[in-house]
């Protein structure tokens, strides 16, 4: 079921929460809602669900499941799966009761039998691994499991669209990763349309076939995570896809200027700030002819199949961050306090305070 | 290592005195209540509180008691539930009124009932002409009983359903639940322990409730008097074992109510260990 939003927004008393935003999502897509908290992203997902209603004045939105228009449809009955944040759980219910809830409150005419709910019930536990569990109470589950329930729970009654609000926000660094995958696995399956919330960049980049970057009740940019990746539409999304390091400083006559430290850069004589990614930059010995950025090492943290390094310099307000990796970490014999020269292999730059960003990425 | 303030000295000092500020005023009134109302052997008793007023007395205070408790219990829900789970203009507000009865005098609170309803009264010639009275009758006595006990519910509900959210509630809805399904199978669960609770002190004061009533009952005996005002009656007409077996009848159901609530207690802190 296709979801499409149009002229949406929101205010709470006299904040606005959400600009008129329009969203489609296409049949059997799995969407993330990424963004700093604030940026109106769980209003947005509560509004789909309809747990929020969307303004109505000056001018009313709509919202759209396939050719349903809902936007005046009860939460009850818009047929809809919600997955909480904390998972909202029904405390004096086993797990079984849980899930065979949305079954139960049906109106008796298409509610099934009790067989047939226990039936059901047990093969969403088979689906979530949760079988032996049935008997048990909320309180006496781990986070994962809890959340595997609340899935369970709201897949029960077939809805024609899965929202999650910050699935796998309060678990533990592994889990998360383990339900990722398996509810990635659990989409492509049973292909229903989910929209998911996160402010965790990696989870929605991981997860998403398309991801919709928000930022103060505005949508900053929908794509696929490559191309998120790869041309950002704005500052905004670059920063907030990854770490960012800063250049800023003076150019003349094609050199950036900023202490002792020069760029050359193929831009116009202004002022200027340059974006660089931890793993565009390269450390080398010496400087070359192009690049003259001296830094001092203050920090060398080993994650995984890299090394962070910590940079710091007298033309720097902010330190840097680079990730090299481990060959050249032990080619360079880095430690703490040892001088060095970087030298961007690429860097960004995006027009400022313009409304219509020029995304420039060039060459160094 | 030791706490600060765990001499031992200073602990024993304590507890001796607190245990002998209870002896002396908690537990050797209670002692001498019985003890009254027994001093002249068990039939005496038993005489007193067959007496066909004492009767009639207990009679209307427990009809008091069971008109009064399910409107506080309505009252009460329908007024934490609004105040936990709408935001709108004047909740705060809403909030501070609930604890008024709390904080007026309760004979205050019958001398505004009997200003309002009395038959001289704002109100009181309006009903005057249909022929309705209400005070001096057990109607007043009911209202006013409403009144000193109303706060008692919301007061144990608000802070717990301000606790809980409604996220579980949320959860019902989206799940295809009707209203009245999800406060029956969701929100009544979660809050039926704080629920009872509310109950036996609202229960309590309704039983033992003398200054407001005494106002507005017009202390009729056999008709609007009862028991606490009976007990009064009793002891200003220098009946010392009545009055006494009054009072013992009145602390029977103030320990029964004690023994109910530590018993909730204990079962719900059971819960909690439990979870």
């Amino acid at each position: 079921m296709s979801i499409r939003l149009q002229q949406i927004s929101k205010h709470f008393g006299n904040t606005r929460a959400l600009e008129p935003v329009n969203l489609d999502i296409h049949e059997g897509e799995l969407v993330g809602l990424l963004g700093p908290s604030g940026s109106g992203k769980t209003t947005l997902l509560r509004i789909i669900a309809g747990l929020e209603s969307a303004d109505t004045h000056p001018r009313s939105g709509k919202i759209l499941f396939g050719d349903r228009d809902v936007t005046h449809v009860h939460v009850r009955d818009r047929r809809i799966g919600f997955v909480f944040q904390h998972y909202a759980l029904f405390r004096h219910m086993s797990v079984y009761e849980n899930v065979a809830f949305g079954l139960k409150v049906m109106p008796r005419n298409r509610r099934p039998s009790t067989g047939e709910i226990r039936t059901r019930v047990f093969r969403l536990l088979e689906m979530v691994k949760l079988e032996d569990f049935a008997n048990r109470f909320p309180a006496q589950l781990s986070g994962g499991q809890q959340q595997r329930v609340s899935l369970a729970r709201a897949l029960a009654v077939k809805p024609d669209v899965l929202l999650l609000d910050e699935p796998f926000g309060a678990l533990d660094a592994k889990v998360r990763q383990d339900l990722r995958r398996w509810l990635r696995r659990l989409h492509d399956e049973l292909n229903f349309t989910s929209v998911f919330v996160t402010h965790d960049q990696e989870e929605a980049l991981e997860l998403s076939d398309r991801v919709v970057v928000m930022s103060n009740g505005k949508i900053e940019q929908i794509d696929t995570p490559e191309t998120l990746y790869r041309h950002p539409a704005n500052r905004f999304v670059f920063e907030f896809l990854g770490d960012v390091n800063h250049l800023e400083g003076k150019v003349q006559n094609g050199i950036l200027t900023c202490g002792d430290a020069r760029l050359d850069v193929d831009l116009p004589d202004g002022h200027e700030e340059l974006l660089l990614r931890p793993h565009e930059l390269r450390l080398i010995e010496t400087p070359t002819a192009h690049a003259h950025l001296p830094v001092t090492v203050t920090a060398t943290v080993p994650v995984g199949a890299e090394v962070r390094v910590e940079l710091e310099a007298d033309w720097l307000a902010n330190p840097w961050l680079a990730t090299i990796r481990h060959a050249d970490f032990e080619r360079l014999g880095l430690t703490r306090g040892q001088r060095l020269y970087v030298e961007p292999r690429r860097w960004h730059r995006f027009a400022q305070q313009s409304p219509s960003f020029s995304p420039s990425p060039s060459t160094a | 290592m030791r706490r600060i303030g765990d001499a031992p000295t200073v602990r024993r000092l304590l507890i001796g005195a607190a245990l002998c500020l209870a002896a002396l005023f908690l537990l050797l009134p209670l002692v001498a209540i019985f003890a009254q109302a027994f001093a002249q052997g068990v039939e005496v008793f038993w005489d007193n509180v067959s007496n066909e007023y004492t009767l009639s007395a207990i009679g209307l205070t427990l009809f008091v008691a069971v008109l009064t408790i399910p409107v506080c219990l309505v009252f009460g829900v329908a007024l934490a539930w609004l105040v936990t789970r709408f935001s709108f203009p004047g909740r705060r507000i809403l909030q501070t009124l609930i604890d008024i009865p709390f904080a007026v005098s309760p004979v205050v609170a019958g001398l505004i009932y009997l200003l309002l309803y009395g038959r001289t009264g704002w109100l009181g010639a309006w009903l005057d002409n249909y022929d309705i009275q209400l005070m001096f009758a057990w109607p007043g006595i009911v209202m006013v009983t409403i009144f000193v006990t109303c706060p008692f519910v919301a007061r144990e509900l608000i802070p717990l359903m301000q606790a809980q959210g409604s996220k579980e509630e949320e959860a019902a809805v989206v799940l295809g639940a009707s209203g009245w399904t999800t406060f029956r199978r969701i929100t009544l669960p979660n809050i039926r322990w704080a629920l009872l609770y509310g109950v036996i002190l609202t229960n309590a004061r309704a039983v033992g409730e003398f200054g407001a009533v005494s106002v507005v009952s017009g202390a009729i005996r056999g008709q609007t008097n009862t028991l606490p005002l009976h007990l009064e009656q009793l002891y200003q007409d220098y009946n010392a074992v009545g009055a006494f077996a009054c009072a013992a009848l009145l602390a029977l159901i103030a320990l029964l109510t004690l023994a109910a609530k530590a018993g909730l207690e204990w079962r719900a802190s059971r819960r909690e260990a439990f979870l």
